[in-house]
């Protein structure tokens, strides 16, 4: 199969950015999104251009490394998949599909269909972890955890860091990939003790890196590959309630 | 071969294996608490190894640096681990011990390892757990709140913690958070996108890196009193693997090429249970994880080229192969028989699927006995993984899977307190050579990287600071202007030989010939080909690679240059060090060495040492060390599995 794509351009953070129209060929449609764009690259190698720049590393889906809009939407269209999962077989041989990088204020572009999502750690590093020290842990089946809240906990701990929620909002917010975090530390009984204050340092660097609010649009939820429920917006809203409540 | 011992010293305690981590942790020198800020570490790798090495100095007080290539510390590969964590916790009470779980380690790796590190490995698993729970990972739980199990490739015993088919990613979010506090609490500092290009010795010590920020494509240098590398495995070096496709040899090749030798080059395990291959664009395979062998049958018709539909095919017409060869261990087989097993039967006609490379992983039986709700907890994101890549349903159909190139035992030459032979310069996790052996069992890596992140090097690393102290060394030394200027050059190089021949097309033709000829089996013949086959692909390569675009911009292709001009050389040493051991174990099968019904036969009389090389400069052939392999615990037998 073949298929035209038109690729954003963009040399460096500063430079004017533009789209760009390739034809690909000699395709298969059990082919990834991603090795169509190395086939691209391929050929744009041989002609002597620049090839187009975008950033993966384990190419199945569990990194959250890599991350395009694909037709308008982050990840492409098919749900709960990341971009390097998706097959070429979801689209139509001869089709165009357009090509941009994820899109926030918080996300500048680097190059091309690259951008920094450096404002993610931050927001981690501002309490997005237990504070305990290597060796000094009780045993591990000291504190018996429910199944069922087990399972919760890992349902948000699966978030990838991806981003395609701040990508697809229409306030660039970063609330789901933020709620995710807070929920799994606020259900497991390890995460209480900084249960609160976590709860409102992170949002405020959520806040100060750039990102919008929440306004319930929940774009995010179907745009994340990990069907991340906005459930877990619901929890972060209660939690930073409580803890801002606390800091009184 | 001229075994020089006096390079080799593994730095074994004295005493007995259950006491010589307790003695030594007991006798290393300390840094004085105090003083520990005034001593930087740099780290480089955010994997289970290096992140966790990096967090837990953190910690300590040290003023370490962190570095890696992906945008965050959180995407190291270590993130597609997916089945599961070994320790010898004992919950299910079904007999295990440290002593247990050090015995199969040793033995899965068929008596190529260190018995004083296995061991160490075994003893450290439980306070993993621990840490990691503590740090809030979410592992698999039982109705009652406990910690669930399950039993793993090559164990009898149900000792692997997981978390669904996310084990290794939780595991490296525990890291990570641990990091990420240390970041901020500013004893950490982070250094994404970068690439460490080279490592700076000053008077035989390492004292620091070069690397290239990915993003402006500057060389940076930075100085410290010691450096970790704990950068991955290599497997990437057969162009397609299960590795994430940034994964490279390139720091410790040029770790190698400084000085540090590198041991077993050829281990390398083809992982039995992965998604064959689709076409000749393909990128990556993709593994299924192993754990699947609980529940799932391996499988292929008895006929030859049979077409019929697998649901087609009667329960008589089957032939469950590993069940029928290793009737004990059955599906559970150790990875490297289970591969070979699978090879053999594909070989012989009997594969199915388009190609006829790939056999059968079938949950019928499971699905009827336990019905699809139980199976699609345990395994339901590797489930719908599979039908997005495929496009084919396992819950109705039997999966189609074939061995992929998936971990290297392979790696620098530690000692025990995991220095290389570089004064100053350590290698953790995967990128050393130390635990596993010739064969690594399955839920063994997380393991080994975070024992050795966690718990190994915090201690050991203070018994050299302490005897190095801070001596106001920096960047502005002539011995890190030399390395970037080197550096540099290769750099320009790459970039003016501006070839007819893609940086991929020369990665695709080497990993050709590393899969024919430096897999799953090997021969004299084969091998000897192999190197004068990359020799000239290597030649090759420095006339007419085409790379394209400029240094100091983010130039990805440019990247992959640098990390396939060193596969280019590490294939060779694989190649080379394949050829010299004469004996097949574990995941090194050597066609002339077999037993009777077609099983590795070690040699060891002549080969139960390490191969450790040391380089000579380019285009000489490097030399050959032994560090010879004592088992006063273990007892050297013929590893049997029927
Ligand atoms: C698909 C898959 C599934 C697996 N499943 C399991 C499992 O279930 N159980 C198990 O025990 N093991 C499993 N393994 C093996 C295990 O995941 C790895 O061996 C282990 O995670 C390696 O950890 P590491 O910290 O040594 O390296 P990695 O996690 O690979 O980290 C390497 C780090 O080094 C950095 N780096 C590399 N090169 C450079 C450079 N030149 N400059 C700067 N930084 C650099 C990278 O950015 C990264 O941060 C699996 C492996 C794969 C591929
Ligand atoms: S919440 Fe979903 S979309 Fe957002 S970062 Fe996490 S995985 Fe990606
Ligand atoms: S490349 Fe890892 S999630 Fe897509």
């Amino acid at each position: 199969m073949k298929v035209n794509v038109k690729v954003w351009r963009q040399e460096n953070k500063d430079a004017q950015g533009r789209f760009e129209t390739y034809e690909v060929v000699n395709l298969i449609p059990e082919m990834s999104f991603l090795e169509m764009l190395d086939t691209l690259n391929e050929q744009l190698l041989k002609r002597g251009e620049r090839p187009v720049e975008f950033d993966s590393d384990c190419r199945e889906g569990i990194c959250g490394t890599c991350g395009l809009v694909i037709d308008g939407m982050a990840h492409g269209p098919k749900r709960a998949c990341t971009t390097c999962e998706l097959r070429m077989r979801n689209f139509n041989d001869g089709s165009t599909i357009t090509v941009e990088p994820f899109r926030a204020q918080g996300f500048p572009v680097l190059r091309d269909l690259v951008v920094d999502r450096s404002a993610f750690d931050r927001i981690i590093s501002a309490g997005g972890y237990v504070s305990v020290n290597s060796g000094s842990a009780p045993d591990a089946n000291a504190i018996p955890i429910p199944k069922d809240i087990a399972e919760r906990a890992m349902d948000s701990a699966a978030c990838i860091g991806c981003g395609a929620c701040v990508a697809a909002c229409p306030n660039a917010s970063a609330s789901l990939f933020v709620g995710a975090k807070i929920t799994q530390f606020s259900l497991l009984p390890q995460g209480q003790a900084e249960r609160h204050k976590r709860a409102v340092r992170m949002i405020e660097t959520m806040d100060n890196e750039g990102f919008g609010n929440c306004s319930n649009h929940a774009e995010c939820e179907a745009a994340c590959p990990k069907n991340i429920s906005i459930d877990n917006i619901a929890r972060m809203r209660r939690e930073y309630m409580k803890g801002s409540l606390k800091a009184v | 071969m001229i075994a020089d011992k006096s390079i080799l010293d593994s730095k074994i305690p004295e005493g007995p294996i259950q006491e010589k981590w307790a003695n030594h942790k007991a006798s290393v020198k300390l840094v004085n608490p105090a003083n520990k800020r005034k001593y930087t570490v740099i780290v480089v790798g955010t994997g289970l190894a290096g992140g966790a090495a990096a967090a837990t100095m953190g910690e300590l007080g040290y003023n370490v640096l962190n570095f890696c290539i992906q945008d965050s510390p959180r995407r190291a590969h270590s993130v597609a681990a997916q089945g599961g964590i070994n320790a010898a916790k004992n919950y299910q009470n079904d007999g295990d011990s440290a002593w247990r779980l050090f015995y199969d380690t040793i033995k899965g790796g068929d008596y190529r390892a260190r018995e004083a590190n296995v061991y160490r490995l075994a003893e450290l698993s439980t306070s993993i757990i621990d840490q990691s729970v503590a740090a809030g990972v979410p592992f698999a739980r039982e109705y009652g709140g406990t910690l669930a199990n399950r039993s793993f490739g090559g164990a009898q015993v149900s000792r692997t913690f997981y978390a669904r088919g996310q084990t290794g990613q939780q595991l490296l979010l525990g890291a990570y958070s641990a990091l990420m506090r240390q970041v901020d609490s500013g004893r950490v500092k982070l250094f994404p996108r970068r690439e460490m290009l080279d490592v700076v010795k000053v008077e035989g010590r390492a004292r620091g890196i070069v690397c290239r920020n990915l993003v402006t494509g500057e060389l940076e240098k930075y100085a410290a009193d010691a450096v970790c590398v704990a950068t991955g495995g290599y497997s990437t070096v057969f162009f397609l693997s299960t590795m994430a496709v940034n994964c490279n040899a390139t720091a410790i090749w040029r770790c190698y090429k400084q000085g540090a030798l590198f041991g077993n080059p050829c281990f390398t395990q083809i992982h039995p249970t992965c998604l064959p291959q689709a076409g000749d664009d393909q990128s990556k395979l993709t593994l299924m994880s192993e754990s699947l062998r609980n529940d799932g049958r391996v499988w292929v018709p008895k006929k030859k080229k049979d077409d019929r539909r697998p649901q087609d095919i009667p329960e008589d017409e089957r032939d469950y192969f590993l069940e029928r060869k290793y009737p004990a261990f059955g599906n559970l087989a150790p990875r490297d028989i289970s591969s070979r097993a699978a090879k053999e039967v594909c070989d012989a006609g009997y594969g199915v699927g388009p190609t006829g490379f790939s056999v059968y992983l079938d949950f019928g039986e499971a699905i009827g006995r336990l019905g699809e709700n139980v199976i699609r907890e345990r395994y339901g994101n590797l489930f719908s993984m599979y039908h997005e890549i495929t496009d084919e349903n396992p819950y109705e159909q039997p999966m189609r899977i074939y061995p992929a190139p998936h971990y290297t035992m392979g790696g620098l030459w530690v000692d025990y307190n995991l220095m290389t032979t570089i004064p100053g310069l350590y290698a953790l996790g995967e990128a050393n050579f130390s635990d596993h052996g010739a064969n690594r069992l399955g839920a063994s890596a997380l393991m080994q990287g975070l024992a050795d992140g966690y718990f190994v090097i915090p201690s050991t690393i203070s018994d050299f600071l302490a005897e190095h102290r801070p001596d106001g060394l920096n960047t502005t030394h002539e011995a890190f202007t030399e390395i970037e200027q080197k550096v540099a050059d290769q750099t320009k190089q790459l970039l003016g030989i501006n070839g007819s021949k893609t940086v991929r097309e020369y990665h695709w033709e080497l990993g050709r010939i590393m899969w024919e000829r430096v897999g799953m089996a090997r021969n004299d013949e084969g091998l000897k080909k192999a190197i004068t086959d990359i020799q000239a692909l290597r030649t090759d390569y420095w006339k007419n690679v085409k790379v394209g675009g400029e240094g100091q911009e983010l130039n990805k292709n440019l990247e992959f240059a640098g990390r396939v001009a060193d596969f280019l050389e590490l294939g060779e040493l694989m190649a080379r060090d394949a050829l010299t051991r004469e004996e097949s174990c574990g995941g090194h099968f050597r066609e002339e060495h077999q037993t009777d019904d077609g099983e590795a036969k070690r040699d060891d009389e002549r080969f139960c040492h390490v191969a450790a090389w040391e380089y000579k400069g380019d285009n000489e052939t490097p030399a050959r060390h032994e560090e010879n392999l004592t088992f006063d615990n273990a007892k050297l037998t013929q590893r049997s599995y029927k």
